[in-house]
């Protein structure tokens, strides 16, 4: 018999962890894939919005402020995290409408082939955004 | 026996030691059940080993584990299903409710929310309920059945609310509450339940990740019962509504 340490000990623990449990997906299927993603872009979201408050901000420095932070967003790192925002905005978004609709019992049966065909909605959506934000 | 498996089997015991994760090589027949396996061990290699069994045969949901991570009942699925001929099996306890030793659970935080909600265990037989009016014909004697519910647990552990909001009542009851407002009980206040439903830790706390149909054995899907309260509730909630202001 071989003996060897676990991962973790969430046995013991289950109350110091309800963030990690939030995120576990061992084991777990496509819904929760789904549940998890949808948990990070609502947080992320939520700080995008934050962080876009902050720097509207900078409108207050008058037009030379604004001006270089207008420079600064069309660097190449804040085009790439534009296009992380529009993926997390589809993804929230789009699952948001299935987990409405199917929470209600509409549609609860095919929730899975209705977050594929949204995922395939997401992509397309996300390409044609990304090409149009490095064709500016 | 033409199979050989490596059971990784989590340990624990209440003496202070921190768990740990035991491997043990077993030949199996690929058409043997888990439990089968899993006994064989307990038997022949480590007789401390601690898990839940009674019917061997799906109907008491008393040997709920996960096996490579999700949630079932080993006597119920074959070795072949989960895994091939030389092998791995991870076995775990079930997740949101403390572990005793070893596999074993202890289900009281799950049989005190069932309790609560009144889960009667035993339900009028479909067929016999007359189709338009959905209730018994005058003539015929009620005929009864077990409920789809075994209380196995599985639903709890794979619900990731139940992980996070430890008061949430969980797939099984919101199903069982579900399930008393279809066909009441004699002595159970639905009005009480459809609160109870209606309340902080009740079916709008579900996220709908769908994980407690996934696994349930026993094809009672909760979640489709926690939409449908939902759906009840805001219809009801709705009528009040316009009733009121008329």
């Amino acid at each position: 018999m071989n003996v060897e340490r676990p991962h973790d000990l969430t046995y013991q623990v289950a109350e110091s962890r309800r963030v990690v449990n939030w995120l576990d997906s061992r084991g777990r299927g496509l819904g929760m894939w789904a549940f998890v993603a949808h948990r990070i872009t609502g947080i992320g979201l939520v700080v995008y919005l934050l962080l876009h408050l902050v720097l509207l901000s900078i409108l207050a420095q008058g037009p030379d402020g604004w001006d270089s932070f207008v420079a600064l967003a069309r660097t190449p790192v804040f085009l790439a995290l534009d296009v992380v925002l529009i993926a997390g905005v589809l993804i929230h978004g789009l699952n948001g409408v299935r987990v409405a609709l199917t929470g209600m019992d509409f549609g609860l049966r095919q929730q899975k082939p209705a977050l594929v065909g949204l995922a395939i909605v997401a992509a397309v959506a996300l390409v044609y955004a990304s090409i149009r934000i490095v064709a500016g | 026996m033409d199979w050989q498996v490596t059971f990784r089997v989590f340990r624990y015991k209440q003496d202070g030691a921190p768990p740990r994760v035991d491997s043990f090589i077993v030949e199996v027949s690929p058409d043997e059940y888990v439990i089968d396996a899993i006994e064989r061990i307990w038997a022949e290699q480590d007789r401390s080993l601690v898990f839940g069994q009674a019917c061997h045969h799906g109907a008491c949901g008393s040997c709920g584990i996960r096996v490579n991570g999700r949630e079932k009942l080993p006597c119920s699925i074959t070795i072949r299903s989960v895994t091939v001929d030389r092998g791995t099996l991870m076995l775990e306890p079930l997740r949101n409710l403390p572990v005793i030793s070893d596999l074993l659970v202890n289900m009281t935080p799950f049989y005190e929310r069932m309790e609560r909600v009144h889960f009667t265990p035993v339900r009028i037989a479909e067929p016999i309920l007359d189709e338009t009016s959905g209730r018994l014909a005058a003539d015929v004697s009620p005929a009864l059945r077990y409920e789809n519910c075994l209380e196995c647990g599985l639903c709890f552990s794979a619900c990731p609310i139940a992980g996070t909001d430890p008061d949430y009542l969980g797939p099984a009851a919101l199903a069982a509450i579900a399930r008393m407002i279809e066909e009441p009980r004699d002595g159970v206040d639905v009005d009480a339940l459809r609160r109870l439903a209606d309340g902080e830790h009740g079916c709008w706390r579900c996220h709908t990740a769908f994980e407690c149909s996934e696994v349930c054995p026993s094809g009672v899907d909760p979640a489709r019962s926690i939409a449908a309260l939902r759906r009840k509730l805001t219809g009801e909630g709705l009528d009040r509504l316009f009733r009121a202001g008329r």
